[in-house]
């Protein structure tokens, strides 16, 4: 009954469950955006406000950061335009922080259904970040309507430089998704770990305040570093896109922004290569452990 | 004349390992108290056979033999720790269906998604969404949200859906329990149509009778070894015997 396979002819014969990782999610794209329409449709059913619900959060801490930052720190006085600046860099923060949090949810979410079928794993978390993309554009919409309002003339690289922010952070979201993602099945640890992680973000990137100011009271090296931060980057370019226009040359980029981003894509595609292979080497286990 | 082979299993062994701890602090902490951290458990021990394109087998043992192991091994849900399985051809699963099903969504866009989540393109889905539609008897709710069916309904829609799958290896897994009797009988019949045209079957189900006259070879599996491989009807004497 059991003869060496040797002899046989074995063209055509796979070995089952082992796809080729964001490679399969490219090739079962039409899959994937049923996924994320499905997202879409389901998050906000019966509530009242439906996906307005989604504009209510970065509204509101959008008020709360300008009240205390803006009004009662004064960065009103000190920072151009500060609201367009607030505003440019919240978004981008927010849409890194709902990718990578329901990312990192997003295999245990689906476990059901990791459980009985096959179907390239990596699926999930990068829905999860196509859904927060799809959450992310009317606000940037707005941003634009705004900055049109307040006088805006961007030239071609900074619109330019806004796509590579919006590339660098959903890089770096699905590479953190994959890693934190797959670890989180066996270890729930890692979803509480990653609230953290998105707690600090807003904060370690000159979303609030300017990144001059950083620059004063930090040494060299640890500026570098700073910089280094993918998160900081995205935020400055699109700083550089939205708010630097408006202001009539009263606001400045950081030095070297450009260099900053280009490191910061590399970073980010690193992490992301760096997921796919932790992603594959808990894969194994994902059906059983789940 | 002997056809291609469509699945190899050679000598597969899956162990489960029972983890006790959930977080990295219990790991900790049970490491430290030298207390084990996990308990092991041989499911399937050493299992080799090899099916040909169009062959019915039924893999047959009583609960907790490993035989929806081994069907989560041929689907790829699982991995072998030692051993290999290859499979030739599109594999889908009839196993638990309903479980791609979203109760939000309408029966409509179900169809759709878990299509697309069983492996079809939006060209085959589009081919077949009528034929998806009628055998499942529910054209008129087709627009209502699954959440308003009922549970046959529900099951004659998803049993519908991955019974029209495009597939080469079809999996079956106790998924002839469902529904009421004429169902039954039509799903039956679908699936003799698929074998008929040249399919690969494997099955697995607790009602012995009705697998041994559906498949033609009866694949024994006893505490995770396989103890009988041949005609279907004889295994089920064997396992009957077993008792």
């Amino acid at each position: 009954m059991t003869q060496s396979t040797s002899t046989d002819d074995l063209t055509g014969f796979v070995r089952p469950g082992q796809g080729a990782g964001l490679v399969d999610v490219v090739r079962r794209r039409y899959l994937l955006n049923l996924l994320v329409r499905k997202e879409v449709q389901v998050r906000y059913r019966g509530s009242v406000l439906g996906w307005l619900w989604s504009y209510v959060k970065p509204v509101t801490q959008f008020l709360v950061f300008f009240v205390a930052l803006g009004v009662f720190l004064q960065l009103n006085g000190s920072i151009p335009n500060y609201p367009v600046y607030l505003f440019s860099g919240l978004i981008m923060v927010n849409l890194f922080s709902e990718a990578f949090s329901n990312g990192t949810r997003s295999l245990v979410d689906n476990a059901a259904l990791i459980k009985k079928i096959y179907l390239p794993r990596e699926l999930f978390p990068v829905s999860s970040t196509l859904v927060a993309l799809v959450n992310f554009l009317p606000q940037v919409l707005v941003l634009g309507v705004v900055c049109i309002f307040v006088g805006w003339s961007p030239s071609i690289v900074q619109i330019l430089g806004v796509l590579l922010g919006l590339v660098i952070i959903i890089v770096l979201a699905m590479g953190l998704s994959l890693l934190f993602g797959s670890v989180n099945v066996s270890f729930r640890d890692a979803q509480n770990f990653v609230e953290l992680i998105v707690l600090v973000a807003t904060w370690a990137s000159p979303v609030l305040y300017q990144t001059a100011l950083v620059a004063q009271v930090l040494p060299e090296w640890l500026m570098v570093i700073y910089q280094l931060n993918p998160l900081t980057a995205a935020v400055e370019l699109l700083h550089a896109g939205f708010w630097l226009p408006t202001t009539n040359g009263a606001g400045q980029s950081p030095d070297g922004l450009l260099m900053y981003g280009l490191f910061a894509l590399l970073i980010s595609l690193a992490i992301l290569a760096f997921g796919q292979f932790v992603f594959r080497k808990l894969e194994r286990r994902f059906a059983q452990d789940l | 004349m002997q056809t291609r082979l469509a699945i190899i299993a050679t000598s597969i062994n899956k162990t489960f390992l029972l983890r006790h701890t959930h977080s990295l602090k219990e790991s900790v902490i049970a490491a430290l108290r030298r207390r084990p951290l996990t308990s092991s458990f041989n499911a399937l021990e050493d299992v080799s056979f090899r099916i040909h394109e169009g062959e019915s087998v039924a893999l047959m043992g009583f609960n907790g033999s490993g035989k929806s192991t081994l069907l989560k091994l041929i689907s790829g849900v699982l991995q072998p720790d030692r051993g290999e399985v290859l499979t030739r051809g599109r594999v889908a699963g009839l196993i638990e269906v309903g479980a791609g099903f979203h109760p939000d969504l309408s029966g409509r866009e179900n169809i759709y998604l878990n299509a697309a989540i069983l492996g079809m393109s939006q060209k085959e889905i589009d081919a077949r969404f009528d034929d998806i539609v009628d055998f499942s008897e529910i054209a008129k709710f087709i627009d209502t949200e699954v959440k308003h069916y009922s549970s046959g309904m529900f099951l004659r829609l998803a049993f519908s859906v991955a019974i029209h799958t495009e597939v080469d290896i079809l999996l079956v897994d106790e998924i002839l329990s469902v529904g009421d009797e004429p169902f039954q009988r039509k799903c039956l019949a679908k699936i003799r149509e698929l074998h008929a045209a040249g399919k690969t079957l494997v099955v697995v189900s607790h009602d012995l009778q009705m697998v041994a006259d559906l498949c033609d070879r009866g694949i024994l599996i006893n505490k995770g070894h396989v103890v009988f491989d041949g005609e279907s009807h004889e295994a089920v004497a064997r396992m009957r015997a077993q008792e």
